[in-house]
């Protein structure tokens, strides 16, 4: 084969992935045109509510963006007291220990476990515990929902957190001990603000996970179209309003849920850039 | 800045740092082993012949079975081997395009467009996959006026591509350079050396990346219910609706009648999945000695 079709080949299929990204985008503004269209820009985004009655539709992203906001920050906060010790564990106390590679195995595979089953298992064990706690009466709840959002994030976080770790010199450890620092003190003093913004980054990937995140938290969070109240109040995400209801939607309900897709599209998008960034400038 | 001298403090600190580190970290298996438990224990009884072999059983014959007090007749069979059609369609488009991407990206990464295709490979790979399911339905199922296998394929092949090209890319970049050099010294053309000499050896790379691509999409639902739909009998045609294994969980868990099969297909989509999981982290580990 000559160098130049191979070159030829080579761009073809590597202009593929601009044309699906554009494709995305412009497949989601035209669809979601009709209902921008319809409520105005900025009063869909504001509106609250949702009703599909015949002749008054009114449709409204408010109840879920807020509903995705709270299951993704409380996720993150639950995550963080356990993927941070896992992230040490692996990337400093255990470093290159048989131990540390089982619990890395452990960690990656429950990166590995389907949505769906995470789901299932939040819906048949945890919801029975939330509900005998009396924390809330069904159960389904944006706390059961973000329990189990935060147990599917940890891996991404940590496994990424402890490469960070990992790559702190040896030399700047080194000179702290020899000035008399425990190894919580090193942790503190140079681990922490040497790999700080490696850290920190991957905890925003871990965000942009958890923002779409569908099958388990449609099952989960109770499916109400309002804005919860509280942490313990059913609600619904911007990916679950739309796996709850895409499939017997039509007209102009069909595009609200589209240009909800096309908002969490923007908000991962967005997130997902801002890490890739921050993880660029923060190699040690 | 204000210094700590009190020894027993500090040392006291050190000691619980470490010990929280240990506990917090051994906490975080716990899931993992109470997910794999649950699902096995509720669910390997369901593990027959017929299990295998029959589609699942129409709501009235499971109704029925439920009421009379009877072990659900029928099993997955319609959801496996729409799985497997789903997974090879997506992975005979997804697997050559996406080497052949990254090879694209791993050779020009100097290129600003090399550059800007790697960026938004990161784009799609970061993309909910209820929007890749959103998309597939705009753009298949609208014209094609109905849920058919194809969408369903090409929901899951654009799952897997950032995934193969991501692997694809890192493995070629590691190869030491003197394999490249070497190939062009005895006279091959740039064409020759890539597929004769730096595809092949980093077979290894890509293979696991592969594997790890499948055991990622093999469980997704999202995108399969705006595209393949779900189908209550074997079907071997490509452009109607067809059924998949994650499709069949979420059917089941939505019928009170069939939620006794729930743990059976479960557990048939979770040891499949952790075991590509396994065999690539094995294969890598080989591989890479």
């Amino acid at each position: 084969m000559s160098d130049k079709i191979f070159k030829t080949i080579l761009f073809l299929t590597a202009s593929m992935i601009p044309l699906i990204c554009g494709g995305i985008v412009y497949a989601l503004v035209t669809d979601a045109y009709q209902a921008f269209e319809y409520f105005g820009f900025f009063k869909f985004l504001t509106s609250s509510e949702w009703s599909y009655t015949e002749g008054n539709e009114q449709y409204g992203a408010m109840p879920f963006i807020t509903g995705t906001l709270m299951t993704t920050l409380l996720a993150l906060l639950f995550c963080i007291p356990f993927s941070l010790p896992v992230a040490l564990f692996t990337g400093e106390y255990f470093k290159g220990t048989k131990i540390a590679s089982i619990l890395s195995t452990i960690v990656d595979l429950l990166a590995g476990i389907p949505s769906i089953i995470y789901g299932l298992w939040g819906f048949f064990t945890l919801r029975p515990i939330i509900m005998a706690l009396n924390i809330s009466p069904q159960g389904s709840s944006i706390l059961t929902a973000s329990l189990v959002l935060a147990i599917m994030i940890v891996p991404y976080a940590a496994s990424l957190s402890a490469e960070f770790i990992k790559m702190v010199p040896n030399d700047l450890k080194e000179s702290a001990y020899s000035l008399g620092s425990t190894r919580a003190e090193v942790v503190r003093r140079v681990i922490f603000p040497v790999a700080g913004s490696g850290i920190f980054s991957s905890y925003i990937l871990a965000i942009g996970r958890a923002l779409g995140e569908t099958m388990t938290v449609t099952m989960l969070i109770g499916n109400t179209n309002a804005i919860p109240d509280s942490i313990t109040s059913t609600g619904n995400s911007m990916a679950s309003i739309i796996a709850n209801q895409f499939g017997e939607a039509d007209g102009l309900r069909l595009s609200s849920l589209i240009a909800i897709g096309l908002i969490l599209f923007l908000i991962t998008a967005t997130i997902n850039m801002i890490g890739k960034i921050m993880i660029k400038h923060s190699r040690i | 800045m204000k210094s700590n001298f009190n020894t027993k403090q500090r040392i006291l600190k050190d000691r619980s740092l470490f010990w929280g580190v240990c506990i917090l970290s051994a906490l975080t298996a716990i899931p993992l082993i109470a997910i794999l438990g649950e699902v096995f224990i509720r669910g390997y009884e369901q593990f027959t012949w017929t299990f295998f072999t029959e589609p699942t059983p129409t709501a009235y014959k499971a109704m029925k079975a439920v009421n009379e007090g009877q072990p659900i007749p029928g099993g997955i069979a319609n959801g496996i081997i729409g799985t497997m059609i789903i997974l090879f369609m997506a992975s005979a488009v997804a697997i050559p395009l996406g080497i052949l991407c990254g090879a694209y990206i791993a050779e020009n990464n100097k290129k600003r467009f090399a550059q800007f295709v790697s960026y938004l490979t990161d784009l799609l790979q970061g993309t909910p996959s209820v929007i890749i399911g959103i998309i597939t339905y705009i753009w298949i199922v609208v014209p094609m006026k109905g849920y058919s296998a194809i969408a369903g394929s090409v929901a899951l092949c654009i799952m897997m591509l950032p995934l193969i090209i991501r692997s694809t890319e890192e493995t070629l970049r590691i190869l030491p350079s003197s394999l490249k050099e070497a190939g062009l010294a005895l006279g091959a053309n740039k064409a020759r050396v890539m597929l004769k000499i730096q595809l092949p050896s980093a077979f290894g790379g890509i293979f696991t990346g592969i594997l790890l691509a499948i055991s990622r999409v093999i469980g997704e639902t999202a995108p399969l219910m705006f595209t393949a739909l779900g189908c209550s009998f074997i079907r071997w045609s490509i452009d109607k609706p067809i059924s998949a294994v994650p499709l069949l969980i979420w059917e089941f868990f939505n019928d009170p009648y069939q939620q006794e099969l729930i743990w059976g297909a479960s557990l048939f989509l979770l040891s499949f999945v952790l075991i590509l999981n396994l065999l690539s982290k094995y294969l890598a580990r080989k591989w890479n000695r």
